[in-house]
């Protein structure tokens, strides 16, 4: 399997907008959520267009656009998002409508809206593509089922595929999921999430949007080479025999596996799994994470390939990323593993595009 | 990937029926199931003609034999109720080594567990039941099905508006052909809920009446809920359980309008797209469709629009042509699964079910569909049709083995 | 009149999310669809949720709705012919 990521788009809680940039300057901003920066979307959207946009739909359209502006894409084979809550703002507007008004005479336009492939729909709106358009919202694997799918669209006939995954923040999201306690009760600083373990992780957000394609360009960041989606599995056991297998499919051995990219989320309950498998399986690994930098969301796992296309891309590690300090210069193998919630893991793995 | 897609069971529940055996009985005895709404709580009860499933949620559990405090979503409950039929149908053993999936489709998820939350969050936002607003996800109605019926293998849900379950029924025929899955278990499941009856309302594409599919005097939708699952299943299934299989999945295409939000491009460019793929995949001409079991909705833009693609697709040669939506009512993610499975039954049977409160031809474009009851006639194959938002188009074609 | 001209300017911005207007910027003569203004046939949903919510006056059918959503103008005649006193 040879699937190039050649260009990227992302929005989120970092500045992530220049490409020629990889997390230089990372923010840390102390705070009990977060969210993202928002760039000048009138800068590259039609005014036009974005009266009715919602947040989610604004940066998911950034992203999109940025990444295809800097592909020079012009003919692309599919759109395809995955989104674990899709567009939120404008389901809880319209929620709060049919009760305010008594389900009376309501605004139809939070409620078109509000539909899950929006995003997907605009983009192809945007672009007149009446390509292959779809749209995954699985929990933690919206992302992932996405990315299949473009894989698979690739490896039948497609070029280029514009794959991405999105979430948004709100505030009855936040104030509910607090009731859950899914996140921490106190204001923490970003890059302080993994050195103090507690009760909890940070709610985050943003969007992330990859070009995959057939043929390598001068762009190219890295070659994906192996993708597995696992739902509720058995054990660590499962999880590392999975692992081994998409590496042995690729022709590989663990011992050529240069960085681990996880997913862990500084919650004390949920990164047990990723404590253990680094005590087990990865000791001698250099180990990165990303979650301090985009908090936690359905769809986080789609920054976390940001980082590890990027690191390929550069062939480089950003300190901000690192969990130890096993230096390897030379990067050729990534592997990435996500787990949402203890239900939806995923294992990617990535090469580097000369190798 | 040249290997064939078979259809090897179905399961569905809607308001024509609780299983594919009385759903086959109505299309057969002509009763649609479109009424006043009766079950659903909303100030909008005994008004808004819709395709509702008679039973309340805790009759639904009561059939399904689960523990109320599991809170499930309606969404979960007819979800649940198709897909173990499907399986039962296709008598398949989860535990014989091979790869089973699950890829459902839903619109609403478990929003209706969202608007009982609201109710109270919008008074006090300490208060709402917590298990209610959990369940809001699309994923969570998948991932209830997977684990009611033990499948972990593959888990995903899609969310295309109108389509979905058109779609999901095409991702699971893909997985099989790329051998990541040996059979899958697609379809879809959406249930009636206030969200969507006052979003279709504020659209004004809501018929006050029984709706009227392809009629001039067509004056929107009836909403309908219900779930539908097929079981797909590779060569090697087949061959490895010694099963004969119902018919085969041929062609599946996917396209989008790209003309506006909601509505579709009067011409119908992405519909056409869509069945032109699906009919390229499954390597056959236009002459060999007997039926095609339109997406129909009766609303005045996708009836003109699908009647457009319809005739430059067909030209001089038009097969039957009906919309099953005045039986169901729109099912929105379920209706592709749910027109799969009644295409299914026509292929089995031999019979088209009419176009029901068709009277005058429209005046833009010369579709007649079928009008009465079409009984002992040869189908070999049926071509399905599912648009949405987003100008999502997706079609089907099913064949007799 | 002049009054509910103006008033009205400031609800359609609003109702409309035309962000990049001003009242000032909108002629009340000027045509509101097909137009710089760019409305579509949602926007025609969203006058007539306006128009009910904010003046008790119900748009039944469509073909009126594409008289009476002509102008600014022509909608605040309209507001003015029917609404209750």
């Amino acid at each position: 399997m040879n699937i190039y990521i050649n260009v990227l788009g992302n929005v989120s809680p970092q500045v992530t907008t220049d490409n020629a940039d990889f997390l230089t300057e990372p923010v840390n901003k102390q705070d009990t959520s977060f969210a993202c920066i928002d760039p000048d979307y009138k800068s590259i959207l039609q005014k036009a267009n974005l009266r009715r946009m919602s947040r989610l739909i604004k940066f998911g359209m950034y992203s999109a656009q940025q990444c295809l502006i800097d592909s020079k894409v012009e003919n692309l084979d599919a759109i395809i998002t995955g989104t674990g809550l899709g567009c939120l703002k404008d389901t809880e507007k319209f929620l709060i409508d049919i009760y305010g008004n008594d389900e009376g005479v309501l605004s139809p336009t939070k409620f078109m809206q509000s539909t899950h492939n929006t995003l997907s729909g605009q983009i192809a709106l945007m672009l007149n593509c009446e390509q292959y358009n779809f749209t995954y919202v699985h929990r933690g694997a919206s992302f992932e089922s996405a990315l299949l799918d473009g894989i698979m669209l690739i490896e039948e006939e497609a070029n280029n595929i514009l794959v991405g995954g999105l979430d948004e923040l709100t505030d009855t999201y936040l104030a509910v999921t607090k009731r859950m306690k899914m996140w921490r009760r106190d204001a923490i600083s970003q890059l302080d999430l993994f050195s103090n373990k507690q009760s909890g992780s940070i709610a985050g957000e943003g969007a992330s949007f990859f070009m995959l394609s057939k043929e390598q360009s001068s762009t190219s960041y890295a070659k994906i080479k192996g993708l597995k989606i696992l739902f509720k599995p058995k054990s660590i056991e499962t999880i590392y025999g999975e692992m081994q297998a998409l590496i042995q499919d690729a022709g590989l051995e663990m011992g050529a596996i240069d960085v681990v990219v996880l997913g862990m989320n500084g919650d004390q309950e949920q990164d047990k799994l990723y404590d253990e498998l680094i005590e087990r399986y990865f000791q001698d690994k250099q180990l990165t994470a990303f979650k301090h930098l985009c908090g936690e969301y359905k769809t986080a796992s789609a920054f976390g390939l940001w980082t590890a296309a990027q690191m390929l891309g550069k062939q480089n590690i950003p300190e901000v990323l690192k969990l130890n300090k096993s230096a390897s210069p030379i990067l050729k193998n990534v592997l990435v593993y996500n787990c949402y919630n203890n239900s939806n893991h995923s294992l990617l793995l990535l090469q580097d595009v000369n190798a | 990937m040249s290997q064939k897609i078979f259809i090897s069971g179905c399961g569905m529940i809607s308001s024509i029926g609780n299983n594919v055996a009385e759903s086959l009985d109505a299309l057969l005895k002509l009763e649609h199931g479109i009424r006043p709404v009766e079950i659903l709580e909303t100030k909008h009860k005994g008004k808004i003609p819709v395709g509702e499933v008679r039973s309340s949620n805790e009759a639904l559990i009561e059939q399904l034999g689960l523990q109320w405090k599991a809170g499930h979503s309606r969404t979960t409950l007819l979800g649940t109720i198709a897909a173990r039929e499907a399986l039962q149908n296709s008598q398949v053993d989860l535990k014989d080594g091979l790869r089973t999936g699950l890829i459902s489709a839903t619109t609403v998820g478990g929003i209706d567990q969202s608007e009982d939350f609201y109710k109270e969050f919008l008074k006090d936002p300490t208060k709402g039941r917590l298990r209610h607003i959990s369940k809001h996800d699309c994923g969570d109605s998948t991932e209830n099905i997977a684990e009611d019926l033990g499948i972990y293998h593959f888990v995903s849900t899609i969310s295309t508006a109108c389509s979905s379950s058109a779609n999901s029924i095409m991702m699971g025929a893909r997985m099989i052909k790329h051998n990541l899955l040996d059979r899958v278990l697609v379809g879809g499941t959406d249930s009636l809920t206030r969200y969507t009856l006052n979003g279709f309302n504020a659209l004004k594409i809501l018929d006050s009446e029984h709706c009227k599919s392809f009629d001039q005097n067509r004056n929107g939708l009836n909403l309908g809920e219900g779930a539908a699952f097929i079981l797909l299943e590779s060569e090697k299934s087949i061959r490895q359980r010694k099963y004969k299989p119902i018919c085969e999945l041929t062609g599946y295409g996917n396209s989008n309008d790209a003309y506006h939000q909601t509505a579709s491009s009067p011409e119908g460019k992405g519909a056409l797209s869509a069945m032109k793929i699906a009919l390229k995949k499954s390597q056959l001409n236009n002459n060999d469709i007997d039926y095609v079991n339109a997406h129909g909705t009766a609303t005045f833009i996708n009836d003109l629009s699908e009647g457009n693609a319809l005739m430059t697709l067909f030209n001089d040669r038009i097969p039957e042509i009906g919309s099953t939506k005045a039986f169901t009512g729109h099912t929105l993610a379920a209706a592709g699964s749910i027109e799969a499975v009644l295409s299914i039954l026509s292929l089995k049977h031999g019979f088209i079910p009419p176009n029901l409160n068709f009277s005058q031809v429209m005046e833009e474009v010369n579709i007649l569909p079928v009008k009465k009851l079409l009984t002992n006639i040869k189908i070999k194959h049926i071509l399905s049709n599912s648009f949405g938002f987003g100008g999502n188009c997706s079609s089907l074609i099913i064949s007799k083995l | 009149m002049e009054e509910i001209i103006e008033k009205l300017k400031v609800q359609l911005i609003d109702q409309l999310n035309l962000e990049d207007f001003k009242p000032s910027d909108i002629d009340a003569d000027e045509a509101l669809f097909d137009s710089r203004l760019g409305l579509d046939s949602i926007d025609a949903l969203e006058i007539i949720v306006l128009l009910e919510r904010e003046y008790g006056i119900k748009v039944l059918n469509q073909e009126d709705g594409q008289k009476i959503f002509k102008s600014v103008r022509s909608i605040a005649e309209h507001i003015s012919a029917n609404k209750e006193v």
